[in-house]
This record gives C-alpha cells, structure tokens and sequence, in this order.
C-alpha cells in the first residue's frame, strides 16, 4: 500500500536504530504526544529497537482517556432519555463513567448507535424528526472540524432535533502543563501527526523556544516515528529546540486553513478538565454564540464536574508521562482491559491497554 | 354452508383463506396448512432429500464405519445478503468447516429456522436455495429441519440453527492437544475479507466493490491432506475473533508457544486499506473460508503441494512455527517481537 509500506520496512527501520544507537550519548527522555503513536509504538515493538539511554514516555493525546468522568455520565444520563437517539465513535461506548458505560445503556434500552463520522448523526437526525439525535463529539484537533461542521450542517438545513455533546481539548496546552510542571522529566516531543495536519506547526514554536525542547512533528508508522526520535534526538544532541516536520507528506506549517476555518466558526477555546490530570485553562473547545442551540448541555442540563475519585489508578501520572504504565500497582492485576479501573487501559490507544496487549521490554529508568 | 346446491348464487364467494401470502406471516409458525405449504415448496422443494420426503419427526439414516463428529452453530448476520455471500451460504459452510476442522467428511446436516414475521418469501426462497447448492457442492445432505416464526421486530429476518453430522475415517487425533513443538503452521490464504465486506455494507461505509466475503467450503482442503497421508496435527478455521484468536486458543489448549512471522501473512489492499481507515487489526478480523493446519515440519512440503491449487486455499502458506512454552508470538514487519493476545470483546473502531 503506497505511503505506507515504504514507512514499515523493516530494513530502512534497523537503519534509522543503528543511527540512534551512533549520535546518543546519555540518557534522553521522550514524549510520544498521540495515543495512535503509543500504540504504533507498542504494537511494532520500536523500543525494542531503541538504545537503552532514550526513555518514551507516553502523552495525553487519547481522546478517550482524557475526556472526564462526569461527561461520561452526562451522555449516558442523555443516552437513557427515550426519545433520544445517542450516536457515537465506537471506541467511547466501552469508556467507564462512574458506574456503567454506553454498552450497558444500550442493553438497557437505551438508543446507542456506533457512528462512523458526526454526518452519519446528522442523517440519522433527518430521518428521525420525532426524536433528539446527540453526537458525542470527543476528541483533539483530528475530529474538531468535522464536529464543526456537523453543527455548521445542522444549522443550515434547520435540523433543530440535532445537538452535540462537546468533550473538545486541545493539545498545546497540555504539553505546556506538562512542561511547567515540577515533577516534569520531558526533554523533547514527539508532536501528533494528524493534529498538525489540521492546526499546521506553528502554535508549537513559541513552546519549543520558550520551554527549550525540541518539537518533532511525526507521523504513526514504525519508520516515520523512529525517524521522528533520531531527528529529535539529533536535537537533543546537539543543544538545539526547534520545530522539525518528520511528517510533511501530510503536515505543512500552516496546517489545513479550510478545516481550521470551520473550527473557528463553530467552536470557541474554553477552560476544560482532562480526565487524570484535572482543570488546564484554555485547554478545550466550546460551542459558539452562533451555534449555541446546537449545544446538547444548553438542552439536557450542565455537566457537573466534582472532583477525581481517589483510587490506586495512576492514570493521571500516566497520562502526563510522569510514570509508565508497569509502575502501577494495580496493572495487570485488578485493572485489565475487561475491568479498567482508569481509561488508559480501555481505548487501543491508551497507554496500559496497549502495554497489556503488547507488553514491551521497558526500557531506560521507570 | 352455503346453502341448497340448486341454489348457488355463483356470485357469492366463501371466505377462504389466502394461501400464497408473499411474506411470513405468525400463520406459517402455526403447524397447520400454512406451515405445510411452506415446507413442502420452500424447504422439501430446495433440498430434495428423502429422508425429508418421509415427513416423519426425524431422519432415519445409514451410520458410517468410521467415528462420528458433530457440531452446532447459529447464524445471526445482517444483511442477509452481502458481497460475496449470504445468511445460507454461511449456515452450510460453516457447519461443515467445523466438521472438516475434525477431518471429518460432512454427511448430514440439519437446519432449523427462526423467521421473523414479515419477512419476504422471496427473501427466504432465495437463502434456502443458496444453502441447498452449498449443501450440495458440499455433499452435504439437508436431512431434518424446523420452522418458527416469531412477531415482527423480535427477530431480523431469519435466523439459522444447524447441526452437522460427519464421518472420521481415519485414526488420526485432530485436535490442540497434537499439537507439537516443530510443527508448522500453514494459512489458508489472505485474512480478513468476510468481516470487512460485511462492515463495508452494514455501515454503508462505500469500500470498493472488489471486497466480498472469503466464504468457502473448507472439506475439499482437508480431504486433500488426509488423502495424501499427512499427519495432521490440529486444524482450525478462522471465524470470530480472527487469526489471531484461533492462534491463541490453540496455544492455551494445546500448551504450546507458536511463533509467527508477521510479514508472511497474506492481507489484500482492500483489507488493509479498509482496517487502516477505521483502525481495525486483520489479525482480529472475521473470516469463513480460512483455516491453520498444524503438520508436522518434515510434511510441510507435502502438505502445501497437496493444497495447491484446490478450491478456495490457494494462497496456503507457511506462517510460523511451534516451540515448547506458550502463548503467541509475532515477529513484526521492523524486525522486534511481540505477544499476540485474545481482545477484550469485539474491535471497536477508533476515533481518530
């Protein structure tokens, strides 16, 4: 398959681990930012390849992982009303909120329906004038634009029985809460492909300057993110951080202006909690003004954000690279992917569900 | 009554009942003349076997010499129809691959219909004759069935219960327990067709055309091993659950590692573009023509040339091997290895 074999052979991966193996010279702690790398990391085994002194630390960047407790509880309490339809992305509806997960609201007659895009909602809305039909509209800068113009959509063709349920974050911020934080131990960054397809790589220069790390945008095949740690690690070498673009097949610097308009119509940057690692301002994305009748919160009720439940989970910690997966004292034991306790191990992209499916050779210090 | 014979107004007609409805009504369920008209020109008709002609509450059947295998299984799909294959085809194939996973050669199988009220009788004509022509390129005989029909919306149009009946006709022990470190692990062919060409139409997700089910009688395959004297150890076809799944069950049954080679398994563009776009791993992807055969390593050669070229297998392929341990190992596409595991429930697609 063309763009993609030529990113898993095997022979240009050994070359780019024997070129790591020559520049590195003391130990170097990396972030992955996006759970699909996480995952591409885990599944093809690249830290096998990688010198024992470069650390991956797995980032926030799965959507399902991070979206709060409270927002889970939310849409199932909508997904439970009769006369509403509930569409969603698959993977959210085996997400744990407090007590049950969209699976057991189906079972309990609830409306559920795996959707494959927020236009698919959009159809079955228009099919079903009698009924509300809300779309669980989660996700990072990947799903943002479509979300958006789901609602741009709705308004245009008057589908007043249409909402969504917004659980928006942005990335920028949480790597800077990341980078501020006193227990950080991020040297450099591997920045989320996709993400920047859509949002380009320019928001991520002030950061690399300000905070000294290098930003390397990456794409998700095993060469593109041993390519993605050599060029960061070149970086790291030799004093430098700036932002490189190891993805441009798809990444240009300004990103995808169409995509970004629709954006920027439809949403506004609001205060947002992150599941595990708590409130980070002007982390999220809101409805606007203009589509505010689109809003499934203006008419099912307010979210109502408590505080974590305390637990032996390290989700949190997880999450901010800050501990991996194995340190947890439940992992494996009484959290699996077929009881979670935390989200990580739910999604293919969380970090603990991918370890346990896995289980790589951890390599450099815990 | 219609009264006095020289009387008969011959404009005036008796309320009698319809007898040719086009869709299944709860009359059909019922056991009376309806239930009979339905048998005798949709079921009698399509597998015209005599021990159905008989009409009698069971088949009175010749035994074979050999062992006997059984097996069961329900089939529950929507759409009935998709690229490929239907509800029918897979009702057959699927018995008698799992007969043909025992090395036994499919004698009698018995279907039994749950049908959902409404259904159209074209709709049920067309599955029943797309599994008599199964059960016949199978030599399989239909020999006993039922009928049931339940109320519309409690069912999705038909649902099919088989049972298979085959004959062992050799003293081999096909099973995960014979399994051996050394043996060889040969693939049927590419993996995953069938479950994304029923996810490409279930979801209206517009794949290319080209993507149609995999599903295929597995018998002439293994007919072939057997007759040309390979010493199979263990057989399994790939439904649920995929490659992987199967690989992994036979692993904890029969105690064994199995180590295999990621790049040797066969997976079309179709499939692989269709699992990348939704996030989906071919390794845990739904096939019904597929199966592993464990052979012993110094018959790997006989058994690939006894495969070649026979009916759906011909892609047969070495895919790894088996080692003393357990679980399941696979060597990825960049050189590292990693552990294969059973998933949680079924794959999900992801979000982004």
């Amino acid at each position: 398959m063309k763009f993609v074999d030529e990113y898993r052979d095997g022979d240009s991966a050994r070359g780019y681990a024997a070129l790591l193996a020559r520049i590195t010279t003391r130990p170097w702690t990396i972030m992955e930012v996006c759970g699909g790398q996480t995952h591409s990391i885990v599944k093809n085994g690249i830290m096998e390849l990688l010198p024992d002194a470069i650390s991956l630390v797995h980032g926030p960047g799965c959507p399902v992982c991070v979206t709060p407790a409270e927002i889970l509880d939310k849409a199932m309490e909508i997904a439970s009303r009769p006369g509403v339809i509930f569409c969603s992305f698959g993977d959210m509806l085996r997400v744990p909120g407090t007590s049950r997960d969209l699976f057991q609201v189906r079972a309990q007659g609830g409306d559920v329906r795996i959707v494959y895009s927020p236009m698919d909602s959009l159809k079955i809305a228009a099919e079903n004038p009698g009924k509300e039909v809300v779309f669980f509209a989660v996700g990072f800068e990947t799903t943002a634009p479509a979300n958006a113009m789901a609602v741009i959509e709705a308004q245009k063709r008057g589908l007043g029985n249409f909402s969504i349920l917004v659980s928006q974050v942005i990335v920028p911020p949480a790597m800077e809460a990341i980078l501020s934080s006193p227990v950080n131990r991020v040297q450099g960054f591997l920045a989320a492909g996709h993400v920047c397809t859509v949002m380009g790589y320019q928001e991520y220069e002030p950061i690399a300057a300000k905070y000294r790390v290098p930003v390397v945008v990456t794409g998700f095949e095993p060469v593109d993110i041993l390519q993605g740690i050599y060029m960061c690690v070149l970086q790291l070498e030799k004093g430098q951080s700036v932002v490189e673009n190891q993805y441009a097949r798809s990444v240009k610097r300004a990103g995808n202006i169409p995509a970004q308009e629709a954006l920027k119509k439809a949403f506004r940057i609001v205060r947002r909690k992150w599941r595990g690692i708590g409130e980070i301002p002007a982390s999220g994305l809101g409805l606007t003004e203009e589509y505010a009748d689109f809003d499934a919160e203006a008419k099912f009720g307010a979210v109502i954000y408590g505080s974590d439940v305390i637990s032996e989970c390290i989700a949190g910690l997880v999450l901010q690279g800050v501990k991996k997966p194995l340190d947890c004292p439940v992992f494996g034991t009484k959290c699996d992917p077929d009881h979670p306790l935390g989200a990580p191990m739910v999604s293919s992209e969380g970090a603990c569900s991918a370890y346990y499916r896995y289980q790589p050779a951890v390599k450099g210090p815990a | 009554m219609c009264g006095d014979a020289n009387k008969i107004d011959i404009s005036m007609e008796c309320a009698l009942p319809i007898s040719n409805y086009p869709r299944i009504t709860l009359g059909h369920g019922g056991g009376g003349r309806l239930m009979h008209s339905l048998i005798d020109r949709v079921f009698k008709k399509a597998f015209n076997d005599p021990a159905l002609e008989s009409a009698h509450d069971g088949a009175d059947l010749p035994s074979p010499q050999g062992r006997l295998a059984m097996t069961t299984d329900s089939y529950v799909v929507h759409p009935l129809f998709f690229p490929g294959s239907d509800i029918g085809a897979l009702a057959v194939n699927g018995t008698v691959n799992d007969l043909a996973m025992c090395g036994a050669r499919p004698l009698y199988l018995t279907a039994s219909f749950i049908l959902e009220e409404g259904l159209a009788l074209d709709t049920l004509e067309k599955v029943v004759q797309s599994m008599a022509r199964n059960a016949s390129s199978a030599g399989i005989r239909v020999v006993t069935g039922d009928t049931k029909v339940v109320e519309r919306g409690k069912g999705d149009g038909v649902f099919i219960c088989t049972a298979g009946v085959g004959e062992i006709a050799h003293q081999l022990a096909i099973n995960p327990a014979s399994v051996r470190p050394g043996d060889a692990v040969i693939l049927s062919g590419d993996i995953g067709r069938h479950g994304m060409a029923v996810m490409g139409v279930r979801e209206s997700l517009g794949f290319s055309s080209s993507l149609e089910s995999d599903c295929a009688c597995l018998w002439p395959s293994v007919d072939a091993l057997l007759r040309a004297g390979i010493q199979v150890h263990c057989l399994r076809d790939l439904t649920r659950g995929g490659l992987a799944t199967s690989l992994v069950e036979i692993s904890g049954t029969g105690k064994i590692r199995i180590r295999i080679n990621e790049e040797s398994i066969p997976v079309t563009e179709e499939v692989r573009g269709a699992c990348e776009v939704l996030g989906l791993d071919p390794m845990y992807v739904a096939n019904e023509g597929r199966f592993v055969a464990f052979v012993p390593a110094n018959e790997e050669d006989k058994a690939l040339a006894a495969l070649r070229g026979i009916g759906p297998s011909s892609g047969d392929q070495i895919i790894g091997i088996v080692e003393a341990g357990g679980g399941v190992v696979m060597k990825s596409t960049i050189g590292a290895s990693r552990p294969i595991d059973m998933l949680s429930g079924e794959q999900l697609p992801r979000i982004c």
